[in-house]
């Protein structure tokens, strides 16, 4: 298969997380769309990789996988908490800090 | 053989993505992803990179995706605020970007016409993305990488857990901070019942 092919899948799956963090309201989801769109880089890098015969994408492609585990763990930890003080699991009512 | 192979897991791959925006209960959005993420190790196993694929199974596919569950599991039933609200022409204009996005990034990569693009890949030498390689290259050309990469996880594990941590009772909102944690008292038991994280996180907003 060509390179080509995966690097467009690669395209359609981070914009398919880029429409549901765009529409979705709920916070819970907008991570799983991030986790899309994290993904999708991570396809793209090992796609070069092989394109290049280099294996540093891969290693790229761990490294985000670790930065994705974090992010993950802290949203998360703001969705329990958010949970917790009893406001609106909702995106588009947190707006206290919009100023 | 591959080609099968490959459509197959990008098939499963876009289904799972788009079956994560658009299904309305946030529990199939994650069993949804989880589809996602082992199609796509299939994928990073056609694209010779095997130790990538057993970490996605095992990180993302595993713990991540659990964490996930048990997380939806908690907060769950919120889904009648979801009804309503933002207009529908919000959602069609953000879908329209999406789609123009992609549209762009399609003529971005097939109009790029760069050679290394159009075949099967380079030539590679025989242990190609196996956990001996990777292990060697983490440990020498990126082992400052490696060490930081500890170190953000250290600090993301810190973070979580006083982020989620049990407050005592529910504090008033403009009482959070992280000093809390650091003075030494004991905390007080608030008006929730109960001793569990659970029983702590006091009523149900519903």
């Amino acid at each position: 298969m060509s390179i080509t092919w995966y690097l467009m899948v690669s395209a359609l799956i981070f914009c398919i997380g880029v429409g549901g963090v765009l529409t979705r309201r709920n916070p819970l989801v907008i991570l799983l769309c991030l986790e899309l769109m994290l993904n999708a880089g991570n396809l793209a890098l090992v796609a070069f990789s092989r394109a290049h015969g280099n294996q540093d994408g891969q290693i790229f492609a761990l490294i985000v996988m670790v930065v994705a585990a974090c992010e993950v763990a802290v949203g998360l930890g703001l969705i329990v908490a958010l949970y917790r003080r009893r406001l609106p699991i909702d995106v588009d009512e947190l707006r206290e800090l919009q100023g | 053989m591959a080609e099968v192979f490959f459509f197959l897991a990008a098939i499963g791959a876009i289904a799972g993505a788009i079956g994560t925006v658009t299904l309305r209960n946030p529990f199939h959005s994650v069993l949804s992803l989880v589809c996602h993420l082992i199609s796509l190790a299939a994928l990073f196993l056609l694209l010779r990179a095997e130790f990538v694929a057993a970490a996605q199974v095992i990180v993302y596919a595993g713990a991540v995706m659990v964490l996930y569950v048990f997380v939806v599991a908690y907060v769950g039933g919120m889904e009648p605020t979801l009804a309503g609200g933002s207009g529908r022409g919000l959602k069609f204009v953000s879908a329209f970007f999406a789609i123009a996005l992609f549209i762009e990034l399609a003529i971005a990569l097939i109009g790029s016409g760069l050679a290394g693009l159009d075949g099967d890949g380079a030539p590679y030498k025989t242990p190609f993305g196996e956990p001996s390689e990777v292990g060697r290259l983490f440990l020498t050309t990126y082992l400052v990488v490696f060490e930081l990469a500890s170190i953000l996880l250290l600090i993301a594990a810190v973070g979580a857990v006083i982020l989620a941590r049990r407050r005592a009772g529910l504090a008033h909102p403009s009482e959070i901070s992280v000093t809390d944690l650091f003075k030494r008292g004991d905390l007080t038991p608030g008006d929730a019942p109960g001793e569990t994280m659970l029983e702590a996180g006091g009523r149900h907003p519903r």
